[in-house]
């Protein structure tokens, strides 16, 4: 059992830092907004591995919570997406021209 | 081995499962190539990983009591997401972040130009006539 618990918590820190990695680099607002949604989902499902290694279901209230704010924010954010959030090949396009 | 054993080795199981797709999700974010295949595989680990980890937690504690409160977890999940998903993809499509040359069929385009030409239609006179004489 604990060479699986070893194997969980190694997957999930890789979950982590690739979604972290993906919040830096970007290379637009809602990319970052994706990845940093895919993180909250990783500290819910942590929390419950974590109630199940050490036997205890005291976190519960803290999952039911984040499962319920947890995508407030991801919807803020894509109500007030415009389009000079755009970094790509137009978006430079219209930059050299100078006409913005 | 005793069915003590037995569950707790099927909870382990679903951990792992679990993380997976959890792992499978951040692969996909770092990998695709735009916004929206990025959003795809990001809302696997929303619902079938947090339902996975749901049951271990649920063979785990062993109680009704306990599965009770564990039911709202995945009902608000199942609820919030498609939305947060829709706004996004949303948003996506109108400031136009994804890659054109990627798609093979865009059935939203013709629903897109015709809400325009709607809205431009709709629109009244640049000038307003001055008050009649």
């Amino acid at each position: 059992m604990t060479v699986l618990y070893v194997v969980v918590g190694v997957l999930f820190a890789v979950v982590a830092v690739l979604a972290t990695v993906r919040v830096v680099m970007g290379p637009t607002i809602l990319d970052r907004v994706i990845a940093s949604d895919v993180l909250l989902t990783t500290l819910i499902l942590v929390l419950g591995t974590e109630m199940v290694i050490n036997g205890h279901t005291r976190s519960i209230v803290l999952m039911v919570v984040l499962a319920a704010t947890s995508t407030f924010s991801t919807v803020a954010v894509a109500r007030y997406v415009t389009n000079q959030d755009r970094t790509d090949t137009v978006q430079t396009e219209i930059a050299k021209e100078g006409t913005v | 081995m005793t069915a003590d054993q037995l569950l707790d080795l099927a909870a382990g199981i679903c951990l792992v499962v679990g993380a997976l797709l959890s792992l499978a999700a951040a692969i996909g974010l770092l990998r695709f190539p735009d916004a929206l295949s990025r959003l795809h595989a990001a809302t696997k680990p929303q619902i079938l990983g947090l339902i996975f980890i749901v049951i271990a937690i649920a063979l785990s504690a062993r109680s009704w009591e306990t599965a009770l409160v564990l039911l709202p977890i995945i009902l608000f999940q199942l609820l919030l997401t498609p939305i947060a998903g829709h706004m996004v993809g949303r948003a996506g499509y109108r400031t136009k972040n994804f890659r054109r040359d990627l798609l093979l069929v865009d059935e939203l385009q013709d629903a897109v130009t015709r809400s325009d030409r709607a809205a431009d239609e709709a629109k009244p006179p640049e000038e307003p006539p001055t008050k009649r004489e």
